[in-house]
C-alpha cells in the first residue's frame, strides 16, 4: 500500500537538491544547499593558527557555530554544533595541518524538515571549496517511519511531526577506486555501508531501523553521485540542479 | 615513527606501566583488548557496577542517586502548580535539566558550563518526552486551570564516562519514587498544596485529590552506551576510554525492545550493520540487569 504524501512523491523520492558553490565572497569556502524548502548556508573560515584550550595541539581542530533562524542559541544548536563536529572530524584530515583551527559557521535560512542532514550537506560542499583536505565526503539524508510501518525518505517538516519516529543518517561517499575490490573491508562489506553518524527520534522497531538504513544507503549512493558531478565543475560559481 | 614504535616496544619492559598509561594511552588499552579485557579487569561487553537509591532528596517530590561505576548522577523532581497551555489544555508538563557542576571533573571548571551539558540535557528530555513514558493527562489536575508542572533536574557528581546512561537510569528511577502531592481550591479559587501540618486538622475545603499518588509509568527506557574501536566494541565506557577512543554509539531500548533512541554522533570508526547488531544485543541484556536493579531499589523503598 503506497503513502500519499502531501506533495505528490513516492515513499522513495528525494525532494529536489540544489547546490550552489562559493555564494559568500569574503570566506574561505561557502556553499547553500537547498532540499526542498529547507535551505542551509554554510562557510568555511581557516585554517587559522592556534587551537583552543582543551583541543590536542598535534592534531587540527574543527569549531563548528549554528546560528538558528529566529532566536537566541539554545541547547539544540548546542547539540547540532557538537554532532557536525564529530562528524566532520571523522572525515578531515587533521593530521596535515597541526594546531590550526578551521571554523564553520552554518545559518539556517528555512527549516522544512531534513535540517541537520542539509547543513552536514552543506558544510561538506563549503569545506570541498575551501580546500581542506578530507578523506571523503559525508553524505546526509533523514527518513522516517509511520505509524504503519512504511518508510518514507526525505520527509517534510509536517510529515516529521506526524510520523512515529524519523531517523537522520550520514554515510561515506561512494568510493571509485581503480582496484576492484579497493572498496571492500576484511570482512567482505564495503566502507560505504558503514555509517558514519545516526540519530534517532522517537520509537521504532529495531527492524524498521535497519530497513530505514538500507533504504538510506541507497538514496546516499544516488545523492553522493550527484554530489561528486557537483562539486567537479571548475567554474565555482555555477549552480547545478539535480532532480 | 617506525623508530619511536621499536623504541617504545624496548622502553616498555623498563617503564613503570603508570607511565605507559599516560605516554602512549592508546596503545596500552590496544594491549589490554588483544586479551579481550580492559584496564580495569572488566571483559568487553560488561558494565560496571550499578547501585540505585531512592528517596535521596528528602526534601523533593521524587528523587534518586544512581551511581555506574564511579559516575554518580542526583536526580530530584520537584512539582509545581501552573496553568496548562492553551493548545494542551488537560496535559502538565515536564522540565528536565542536566547540569555538570565543577566537583564532578577536573575538565569542567566553574564559570564556564561544560560543553557536554546542554547536548545531554537535550537528548535526555527528547528520550523521556518521546519514549512515552509518562502520560502527561496524568498531571492534570483541573482540566483547562490547572496543571503539575514537574522540574527533573539532574546533577552530576562525579562524570567517570557513559553519563546519559547514568543520568536516565537516575531520572527514571525518580519518577518511580515520585509522588504527587495532596493539593486542594482554596477560598480564592487558586490551588493551594496541603502541607503536613494542616493533615491532622479537618480541612475547610475539599482536597482535588484525597492521597499522595505515584505516577503510573508506562515502558521505561534504559541505554546503555558502547565505544567502537577497529573492530572490538566496548561496553559502559569510562571517561578514560571515551577520551583516548573517541567514537560512542549509545543505544536505548524500552522495556518491550523497541528502539527509543540509537545515538551515533559521528567519530572516526564507522559502525557496520554487524557492529550495531552486536550493541543491540548487548543492550538487551543490559536492559534485563538495569529492569532488576530498579525492580529491587523500588522493593526496597516499599518495605521500609
Amino acid at each position: 500500500m503506497e503513502v500519499d504524501r502531501a506533495d505528490g512523491r513516492t515513499a522513495n523520492q528525494r525532494r529536489p537538491v540544489v547546490c550552489t558553490r562559493g555564494v559568500l565572497h569574503r570566506a574561505h569556502g561557502s556553499a547553500s544547499w537547498a532540499q526542498g524548502e529547507t535551505k542551509v548556508i554554510a562557510a568555511v573560515y581557516g585554517p587559522k593558527a592556534g587551537t583552543k584550550k582543551n583541543e590536542n595541539p598535534e592534531k587540527a581542530c574543527i569549531e563548528v557555530i549554528w546560528k538558528p533562524k529566529t532566536g537566541q542559541s539554545g541547547k539544540q544548536e548546542r547539540e547540532y554544533e557538537m554532532v557536525l563536529k564529530k562528524t566532520l572530524q571523522s572525515i578531515c584530515l587533521l593530521n596535515v595541518h597541526p594546531n590550526t583551527t578551521t571554523s564553520i559557521v552554518i545559518q539556517v535560512v528555512n527549516d522544512d524538515g531534513g535540517l541537520l542532514p542539509c547543513a552536514i550537506n552543506a558544510a561538506c560542499s563549503a569545506l570541498v571549496d575551501a580546500g581542506i583536505p578530507l578523506k571523503h565526503l559525508a553524505v546526509a539524508i533523514c527518513c522516517s517511519v509511520a505509524e504503519s510501518g512504511h518508510i518514507v525518505l526525505d520527509p517534510s517538516k509536517l510529515e516529521e511531526q506526524n510520523m512515529k519516529a524519523f531517523i537522520y543518517l550520514v554515510f561515506p561517499n561512494s568510493i571509485t577506486s581503480v582496484l576492484p575490490d579497493g572498496s571492500k573491508r576484511p570482512g567482505g562489506e564495503a566502507m560505504e555501508h558503514g555509517i558514519v553518524t545516526s540519530l534517532t527520534h522517537g520509537v521504532m522497531a529495531v527492524d524498521e531501523y535497519f530497513s530505514c538504513v538500507k533504504l538510506g544507503r541507497a538514496a546516499a549512493a544516488e545523492l553522493s553521485d550527484f554530489v561528486r558531478n557537483s562539486l567537479k565543475l571548475k567554474a565555482g560559481n555555477d549552480p547545478s540542479k539535480a532532480g | 615513527m617506525v623508530d619511536s614504535a621499536n623504541s617504545t616496544s624496548d622502553l616498555s619492559s623498563e617503564m613503570e606501566v603508570d607511565a605507559f598509561r599516560r605516554l602512549f594511552p592508546l596503545r596500552f588499552h590496544e594491549r589490554h583488548l588483544l586479551e579481550s579485557v580492559r584496564p580495569d579487569a572488566r571483559p568487553l561487553g560488561k558494565a560496571r557496577d550499578t547501585s540505585l537509591a531512592l528517596g535521596a532528596v528528602g526534601s523533593a517530590d521524587g528523587s534518586a542517586l544512581a551511581k555506574i561505576g564511579c559516575t554518580t548522577m542526583l536526580a530530584a523532581i520537584k512539582m509545581e502548580v501552573m496553568t496548562p497551555a492553551n493548545e494542551t489544555p488537560d496535559e502538565g508538563c515536564i522540565a528536565i535539566e542536566f547540569h555538570m557542576p565543577a566537583i564532578c571533573s577536573p575538565i569542567v571548571r566553574p564559570g564556564r558550563p561544560a560543553e557536554a551539558a546542554p547536548v545531554v540535557s537535550k537528548q535526555l528530555s527528547d528520550t523521556i518526552l518521546s519514549s512515552g513514558m509518562i502520560d502527561l493527562k496524568e498531571l492534570s489536575l483541573v482540566s483547562g486551570k490547572a496543571a503539575w508542572m514537574a522540574y527533573l533536574d539532574i546533577y552530576c557528581l562525579d562524570a567517570d564516562g557513559a553519563l546519559f546512561d547514568a543520568a536516565l537510569l537516575a531520572a527514571a528511577a525518580a519518577f518511580s519514587h515520585l509522588q504527587i502531592p495532596v493539593v486542594s481550591l482554596n477560598d480564592e479559587g487558586r490551588i493551594v498544596v496541603v502541607s503536613k501540618e494542616n493533615e491532622g486538622e479537618k480541612l475547610k475545603n475539599k482536597p482535588v485529590n484525597e492521597e499522595k499518588r505515584k505516577l503510573k509509568l508506562r515502558s521505561i527506557p534504559f541505554a546503555l552506551t558502547c565505544i567502537i574501536h577497529k573492530n572490538y566494541i566496548l561496553a559502559d565506557p569510562t571517561a578514560e576510554e571515551e577520551s583516548i577512543m573517541e567514537t560512542l554509539i549509545t543505544i536505548v531500548l524500552d522495556s518491550s525492545c523497541q528502539l527509543v533512541s540509537l545515538y551515533k554522533p559521528g567519530g572516526p570508526a564507522l559502525a557496520y550493520e554487524s557492529i550495531i547488531q552486536d550493541c543491540i544485543a548487548l543492550s538487551r541484556q543490559r536492559l534485563r540487569e538495569l529492569q532488576t536493579i530498579l525492580n529491587e531499589a523500588m522493593c526496597d523503598m516499599e518495605v521500609d
